[in-house]
């Protein structure tokens, strides 16, 4: 193994690990504005509870996030320090944007949410809330910005320099707004409302189930389904349009996505099945014209195949091919499961469907792997390209470092990685075990807040 | 003004205040196993509880900044320092978490086990700072790619290890400068018995430090031949460092605050003005092989929207950095919400 495929292993092991955390944050912050909003609202202190419940765990996750965030702003110069000389110019304002904007807003108040319900009023708590929700918000917008840019690049152009080509920005805007960066922007945020509605989901559930907190979960689970349904039905159109971004300006990628060897009319699209990237045939259940229909939004268009683009820019197909399907398929899951849930809501015995609260329990894993698939399917479909058209991966990679480094730094972060993660299920399962704390009235309220443990 | 000038200077004062803001959270980090008893270790941690993660996104910021307007110096030093800054990525993750987690279970294993945790993270951090520093001003080996051509091993000499030392007696005393302020009773009284001695270990490597410099660093000094009213800083410097001691003998722990941060930024501008312009020496071919900020810097465009960018968005982070620093003022209490 090389340094570069070590190195490519490096950061899809660092991004994947880190991608755990943001999409909860992300979900759960707008979810508490939306807790919160109802408590500021309505005054039942199940709101407020429920509030200060999940404001625990999104401080859990956040620090995770944070700590395994920083390996990023490290990652491109440690390992990729070629990439990162030719595209400091345009892809370093977007990060640093995104620290100044985003990261601040974030952490600054955070430290409010958390510890600040006795300091501050409710209303300036709520507006802390809003900015933590906001910042995160942010974050996403910056990084997809910097990694639009790489699948979609424009507002640049390549210049030499003592130390080789590189590029630099001509327009900002348009570096900023290149073709691909709204769709993708809604997509990934969409999947993190996912994310934050079945964590949510999945927490009410349990209390359904063993019966407790039983007013707090049935609220819980109302906004949980509510945000779910918006969301899928958001992301179904953010898919769709996304996908026939792709087939306009990634035709390889969308080829790898539904294994097209051939450019044949009415393409189909295939629901599942698996790849012979030896015979390059694809065994699969298919929809005739699916393909064509969804891309040309007529039934005959042929859609690009990989035979019309050169045998040496085709990225892995077989790995593209399932981890698009599987992401597809977590939407029709997800979609599946709120429709029953809203189904059971609505006739007042979801309680009793104790098979579909079990399942929604466990649903808590499908918004992640729909979204770990999407991006390593959106990563690997972009290869060999970096910067797609533009820089090779393999032209990016470091030269200063070793196999050794590579290796020895993959196994320590392999070893923390799988530590952090298990002590983070441990809380979690502690915290959610634990549940909401019942607000006191008055008297107590006071005596409760001063105990130290 | 040249654009790369500007923002150099920009990325000098973000190093400041991640120095002098993250500088006290990993004093206090240092001195944390000092504490004895869990109550005085949580009033420590709960002392930075609200402030440590903002503190830390400085370091995001230098990070970005120097990646957006130095990527050639960005991509030299972070190849180049690859296991240094491994060994500094895990210590912020292990630190963040330490936070986070210690005060989550009673169990007196989990939390003596998340307090070291948290004071070795916090000491290897301190470190690997300085010793960036000090081989920022001893120079590394390059090549004509400026990529980096030496080992782990060429890290670590007498000198840079007197810097890393430094680096970390210096957060140390910032962190117990903060921590006087802080506190009251019982868990006062402890961190007054450690203050002095922070500031005398710390003076001690000070003084070690300027003099290896000195005599060993000649490029170091230069700039005040050019230059002689430059000579104003490491004098400014020296005297920040020793009023120090004088107000706290005083009492006046506020004030021995501002200027432990006074001290801080006055090192680093003797830092800035000794590199100038060079940002990585090389110890090859010095002259055609170091990055200086105008070989590695980004296009004037780029620079620009980066100005931009810091004079918009800084402004709000100070109002509310300052905001949040106000609402959590005065002595730290243990609530139901902290850690």
């Amino acid at each position: 193994m090389d340094v570069l495929f070590l190195s490519r292993i490096q950061f899809a092991l660092n991004t994947c690990f880190h991608y755990l955390y943001p999409p909860i944050s992300i979900g759960l912050g707008i979810m508490l504005v939306v807790m919160e909003g109802m408590y500021l609202k309505t005054k039942d202190n199940k709101y407020k509870e429920m509030t200060s419940f999940w404001i625990k765990i999104f401080s859990l996750t956040f620090a995770l996030g944070v700590a395994t965030g920083l390996v990023q702003t490290f990652a491109f110069g440690t390992n990729w320090a070629r990439y990162s000389r030719f595209v400091g110019d345009v892809f370093g304002s977007a990060l640093a944007a995104e620290g100044v904007f985003a990261f601040f807003l974030e952490a600054g108040f955070l430290g409010i949410l958390l510890f600040g319900w006795d300091r501050v009023g409710p209303k300036l708590h709520y507006f802390a809330n809003i900015c933590v929700c906001l910042g995160a918000h942010f974050s996403a917008v910056w990084i997809v910005v910097a990694n639009s840019w790489m699948q979609t690049p424009a507002g640049f152009h390549v210049v030499d320099t003592p130390l080789g080509p590189r590029a630099e920005v001509t327009q900002f805007w348009e570096m900023v707004f290149n073709p691909s960066s709204i769709d993708r922007l809604c997509h990934v945020v969409l999947g993190c409302w996912l994310t934050g509605a079945f964590f949510v989901i999945s927490v009410a559930a349990y209390y359904l189930l063993k019966q407790k907190h039983q007013k707090i979960a049935q609220s819980m689970m109302v906004i949980g389904l509510s945000f779910a349904i918006i969301s899928l039905i958001l992301q179904l159109i953010s898919g769709d349009s996304s996908a026939r971004l792709v087939a306009k300006y990634q035709p390889a990628k969308l080829a790898a996505f539904e294994g097209v060897y051939e450019t044949t009319p009415a393409t189909p699209i295939s629901v599942i099945g698996w790849v012979d990237a030896k015979e390059q045939k694809v065994h699969s259940i298919k929809i005739p014209g699916a393909l064509s229909l969804m891309t040309y939004r007529n039934l005959s268009t042929p859609v690009t195949g990989l035979d019309r683009i050169p045998r040496d820019e085709w990225p892995n197909v077989p790995l593209t091919f399932q981890t698009y399907h599987i992401m597809v398929m977590m939407w029709g899951i997800m979609f599946l499961i709120t429709i029953l849930g809203l189904f059971y809501l609505r006739k007042r015995n979801l309680q009793k469907k104790r098979w579909l609260l079990w399942t929604m329990v466990f649903s808590v894993l499908l918004p992640h792997i729909a979204q770990q698939c999407g991006w390593i399917s959106a990563e690997v479909g972009r290869q060999p390209w970096i910067v797609w058209k533009v820089l090779r991966t393999s032209d990016g990679v470091s030269t200063a470092i070793s196999r050794a480094q590579v290796s020895g730094s993959i196994t320590m972060f392999l070893f923390i990685y799988i530590l952090l993660f298990s002590l983070f299920i441990f809380l979690l399962d502690r915290k959610i075990k634990h549940g909401p704390e019942e607000i006191r009235s008055k008297p107590e309220d006071l005596l409760y807040r001063n105990v130290r443990f | 003004m040249d654009l790369a000038i500007l923002w150099y200077i920009v990325l000098g004062i973000s190093s400041m205040a991640y120095c002098i803001l993250d500088g006290f959270d990993l004093g206090v980090g240092a001195l944390h196993l000092f504490a004895k008893t869990d109550e005085q270790r949580r009033i420590f941690l709960n002392a930075i509880g609200p402030v440590w993660d903002g503190n830390e996104v400085w370091i995001v910021i230098m990070m970005g900044g120097l990646f957006a307007g130095f990527p050639n110096a960005y991509a030299t030093i972070f190849s180049g320092f690859y296991t240094l800054l491994m060994f500094l990525i895990a210590a912020l993750m292990f630190r963040a978490c330490a936070i986070e987690f210690r005060s989550k279970r009673e169990s007196p294993i989990w939390r003596s086990f998340w307090d070291v945790m948290f004071s070795i993270s916090s000491i290897l951090i301190g470190l690997v700072i300085g010793l960036l520093l000090g081989n920022m001003i001893q120079g590394v080996p390059l090549n004509s790619q400026q990529d980096y051509v030496g080992t782990f091993a060429d890290f670590f000499s007498p000198y840079t290890i007197i810097v890393a030392i430094t680096a970390m007696a210096l957060f140390a005393m910032h962190g117990t400068i903060y921590l006087t302020m802080k506190t009251e009773g019982e868990a006062h009284q402890i961190v007054r018995k450690w203050i002095n001695k922070a500031i005398l270990v710390f003076i001690f490597f000070y003084l070690l430090t300027s003099i290896a410099t000195i005599v060993y660093m000649p490029h170091m000094t230069k700039h005040i031949i050019d230059k002689p009213y430059t000579i104003i800083f490491p004098i400014l410097a020296f005297f920040a460092i020793f009023n120090i001691p004088r107000l706290i003998s005083k009492g006046n722990d506020g004030w021995a605050f501002i200027f432990s941060s006074i001290s801080i930024a006055f090192l680093l501008i003797v830092f800035g003005l000794g590199t100038y312009p060079t940002i990585v020496r090389s110890t090859i071919d010095t002259e055609i092989n170091s990055l200086t900020i105008f070989n590695s810097a980004s296009s004037d465009k780029t620079l620009g929207i980066l100005m931009v960018v810091v004079a918009i968005g800084v402004p709000l982070v100070l109002a509310y950095g300052a905001w949040v620093y106000r609402i959590f003022r005065g002595k730290v209490k243990l609530e139901k919400s902290s850690y």
